[in-house]
């Protein structure tokens, strides 16, 4: 199982492309920075199935997004991500 | 856990360098070690004495290395990536007969050594990248 991260926004499409390509059922992606852009509701993107989505919520905060995320993404503190670190064996870092 | 940590962002260009200070000082108040921070590529400038940025905003260098101080973090800047962009100690001034020097006290230049070593060490190296 693989953490990913990605810190940049939607319009960074081959950034996102890649790193969807890369994401394997049973992986977590973690959006960070502005990557919480993509967990904005109604934003065209095909998540890849058995991928766990999440976002990070100081980002979400900072940018005023708290009541517009999609609903099947979840939230995670700093202390989250080192926790999502530590569950997952491998961390890659999309940016 | 062992964690080290792999900066490429620069701080005010980009938000990584903050996520990076961020996330040590979680995993640090979760009880996990840091083996080593590794400043890299821009990130080096995150490893700066002279930074002078407003009261009200970060000073990521002053707190990397009250975060050392406190923690006994292993700050490595490349050595490298920091000379080509006027990043020195004291040693580099003088090799390159530059007039001063300016790498936060803390910090230390050493080569890409350290972060094959850090990888091999630890449980999870993080790259928060530019």
């Amino acid at each position: 199982m693989t953490l990913h991260t990605l810190n940049r926004a939607p319009s960074n499409t081959a950034l996102l492309a890649d790193c969807l390509r890369a994401c394997s059922s049973g992986d977590t992606l973690l959006l960070i920075e502005d990557g919480v852009y993509c967990a904005l509701a109604g934003q065209p993107i095909a998540w890849p199935a058995g991928v766990t989505l999440c976002a990070l919520a100081a980002d979400v905060a900072a940018r005023g997004l708290d009541s517009r995320l999609a609903s099947n993404i979840a939230q995670a503190d700093d202390a989250g991500f080192v926790q999502l670190c530590c569950e997952h064996t491998r961390v890659i870092s999309w940016y | 856990m062992i964690f080290s940590l792999l900066v490429y962002a620069a701080p005010h260009s980009h938000q990584g360098a903050e996520t990076a200070y961020r996330f040590a000082v979680a995993c640090l108040a979760q009880g996990h070690s840091i083996h080593r921070v590794f400043f890299y590529g821009d990130g080096v400038h995150g490893a700066t004495a002279l930074a002078a940025p407003p009261q009200d905003e970060p000073n990521l260098p002053a707190r990397w290395q009250a975060l050392a101080q406190t923690h006994k973090l292993d700050l490595v800047v490349c050595i490298a990536a920091a000379v080509r962009r006027g990043l020195l100690d004291a040693n580099e001034a003088r090799r390159y007969e530059k007039p001063g020097h300016n790498l936060q006290q803390d910090f230390e230049l050493s080569g890409l050594g350290q972060l094959a070593e850090a990888a091999i060490v630890s449980d999870r190296l993080i790259t928060f990248g530019a």
